[in-house]
């Protein structure tokens, strides 16, 4: 997995309330059994109009936006389905970051999974970050992960709260199936054990 | 001993190991499968040489993209990409050693459906799919919630999950529910109450006396809908309708493990004096058929209500809330009764089992449904199916109408045939009212089978009590 440390870039802003995992990435599009090339399906239907042409209005679509690294969104960002491939979509787009009020949890660890950062902060916090981000192109934000800040285009500095254990791994780029091999031995004495107790199981 | 709530104690039997900051390795007793979201977790094993740890324990079903038409288990019948899908889950299944379902199996079905149904799903078991509707295993008091693909990879893998502990929620449902109003009004009614994110960081507890009196089937419908309200997971302490209905089952165990089994299941509730971080009460008796009217869950109100305008909420729900009611091409004020529709679906895992064909049957009896309209039913499962035909459901459905399909999601969200058209409008008894999510431009208000029958022979939004 990447390792994620610090970013800077160009931030873009979407004000919408519960985005949901539909809207991020449509269901035609999780008929892949690939994890990449999701990036030009990120927010389709928002994004192109029937005939398959950009609708000039989508954040996306403006040319400030096309470089974005960094969403800025409304209050519970990702809910829904629990499908992966709404965070593979973003990151092929090229979006590292995110910062919202709040997200919907699977959305959320499946963020971590990929190398993307969930940044949650209070709703006043998001807000000024979503008028620096309507700024464009020019303004552009700076994510420090050890440090826990997000830096504004006019260098206000807002703090942000973070599992140590996902901080770890996003910086490290590491990954959680051989940590977890690492306490195999763990895991056996639990299963011989459990298997005592609920044979049935 | 310190008090305990259910999840306490569920969570406490399965974790595998703690570190220092309280992260866990939660060990997961089932492993449900299906199409999308597993062939990239499966590519990743085969990527890095790792096996699948307990394949005893993992079930896989193709449902998701799967026409509900005959002559399905022809692949040409299928488009190409749906038809990789299923193959590559196919030979997943098969490479790997897994229990597997093809669609020629009449036990073929929503993964959510097949589980309970062949006793794979249990109480006190930990169950995670790469399916945000794993919540409906809660039904049986199992922890069950669902995943992302890489965190399928990793249970395939360790058969464990990386976890951290949910606060406790409980949602208590007091008294009786007053006629036609169902387990999916219940449901429904508390996402409206609590709102999308009202359970972000919980693990919700159903409890009161409504929620007693409902069928195993309809404490499925309402754990299901436990991950709109964005808990993590939905929870019922399992009593004798649970014992009942896995007793027999072919996975449930039988005999002297099966008393062993029951001594466990019987310690499994909340003590009296747990603590809860959040508790939510709603009166039975307060409950009304509902029906949503926007493109988000918690857009829900009776259906004796009207549509309300955008400025009717606050904060950044305002906006939303214009966008829903452009959306749906609905004009605040107008009773949601005569709102007309131009679809119906009866199915998902949410509403797709024998109960809920049961109570839509019982609503279109002798009718038909409009003239003009679209109606199809989509049994849960294979079985369930054989059942409503033996029962004589099918027929009544089909001599209102109905289209009779085979099992699978379908128009639930719209992978397989089975979609809408922009600017149709859909009665459905599945979960997710989001803007595409039945097909592009599509227009869904959920509810409850039988509000979806009654809006069949209506052509509107109908309140099911006028025809009881
Ligand atoms: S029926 Fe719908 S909600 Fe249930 S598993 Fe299938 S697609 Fe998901």
């Amino acid at each position: 997995m990447d390792k994620f440390n610090t970013l800077t870039g160009i931030a873009a802003p979407m004000p919408l309330i519960n985005v949901d995992t539909d809207m991020i990435i449509p269901k035609q599009f999780l008929k892949t059994i690939k994890r990449s090339g999701l990036g030009v399906n990120l927010f389709d239907e928002m994004r192109y109009d029937d005939d398959g042409k950009e609708i000039p209005d989508f954040v996306l679509n403006k040319d400030a936006y096309r470089e974005a690294e960094i969403l800025v969104a409304g209050d519970n960002f990702g809910c829904g389905s629990s499908r992966e491939h709404a965070p593979w979509a973003i990151k092929d787009f090229g979006i590292r970051c995110i910062i919202a009020p709040s997200y919907a949890d699977i959305f959320y660890n499946n963020c971590f999974k990929n190398g993307i950062l969930p940044i949650a902060l209070p709703q006043e916090q998001v807000d000024l970050l979503m008028k620096d981000a309507e700024k464009g192109s020019n303004a552009r934000m700076i994510i420090d992960l050890d440090a826990q800040t997000v830096t504004s285009s006019d260098g206000e500095v807002f703090s942000f709260d973070l599992d140590p254990f996902k901080k770890h791994c996003l910086m490290n780029g590491l990954d959680d199936i051989g940590l977890t091999m690492e306490k195999a031995a763990a895991i056996d004495s639990f299963e011989t054990a459990a298997s005592q107790a609920r044979p049935w199981v | 001993m310190s008090p305990k709530t259910l999840y306490d104690k569920i969570w406490d039997a399965h974790v595998a190991h703690e570190a220092d900051d309280g992260t866990c390795l939660l060990y997961i007793d089932r492993h449900l499968v299906h199409e999308v979201t597993s062939p990239q977790a499966f590519e990743g094993l085969r990527m890095t040489g790792r096996k699948v740890r307990a394949p005893e324990k993992t079930i896989a079903v193709p449902d998701h993209n799967v026409p509900t038409t005959p002559g399905r288990e022809d692949p040409s019948n299928m488009t190409e990409d749906s038809a990789i899908q299923v193959a590559a889950l196919d030979t997943n299944a098969k490479d790997f050693g897994i229990h597997y379902y093809p669609v020629s199996d009449i036990r073929q079905g929503i993964v959510h459906i097949v589980g309970p149904e062949q006793g794979w799903t249990l109480p006190g078991m930990t169950v995670v799919c790469g399916d945000s509707h794993t919540a409906t295993h809660g039904a049986f008091g199992a922890l069950a919630h669902g995943i992302g693909t890489s965190e399928v990879e990793h249970v395939l893998a360790t058969q464990t999950l990386i976890q951290k502990k949910s606060k406790n929620m409980k949602v208590e449902i007091t008294g009786k529910l007053r006629p036609g109003v169902t387990a999916k009004d219940i449901t429904l009614s508390v996402i409206g109450a609590t709102g999308t994110a009202g359970g972000t960081g919980y693990v919700i507890e159903y409890c009161g006396e409504a929620i007693r009196d409902l069928s195993m089937e309809g404490r499925m419908t309402v754990c299901n809908m436990a991950i709109e309200g964005g808990a993590r997971a939905g929870l019922i302490a399992p009593d004798e309708k649970t014992f009942e209905y896995c007793k027999g089952r072919p996975h449930a165990p039988k005999g002297a493990q099966w008393e062993a089994a029951m001594d466990w299941w019987k310690t499994l509730f909340s003590d009296d004096d747990a603590v809860w971080d959040e508790i939510i009460t709603l009166k039975g008796e307060d409950i009304a058929p509902v029906v949503t009217w926007g493109t988000s869950p918690e857009d829900v109100l009776p259906i004796t209500a009207a549509v309300p305008a955008a400025d009717d909420f606050e904060g950044g729900k305002i906006g939303a809330a214009q966008r829903s009611l452009d959306y749906m091409g609905l004009t605040p004020g107008t009773p949601l009764s005569d709102v007309e529709i131009d679809t119906v679906f009866i199915g998902s895992c949410t509403n797709g089992r024998i109960e809920d064909l049961r109570a839509a049957a019982a609503i279109l009896k002798g009718k038909k449904k409009k003239d003009g309209l679209r109606a199809m039913v989509v049994p849960g499962s294979g079985l369930v199916r054989a059942q409503a035909e033996e029962e004589g459901l099918a027929d009544i459905f089909k001599e209102a109408g109905f289209e009779w399909r085979l099992a699978g999601c379908s128009m639930c969200l719209a992978m397989n045939p089975d979609q809408l058209q922009p600017g149709e409008r859909c009665a459905a008894t599945s979960n997710r009212n989001f803007e595409g999510r039945q097909g592009r431009g599509g227009r869904t208000h959920l509810m409850s089978p039988a509000m979806a029958a009654a809006a069949a022979i209506t052509g509107k939004l109908t309140d099911v009590r006028e025809m009881m």
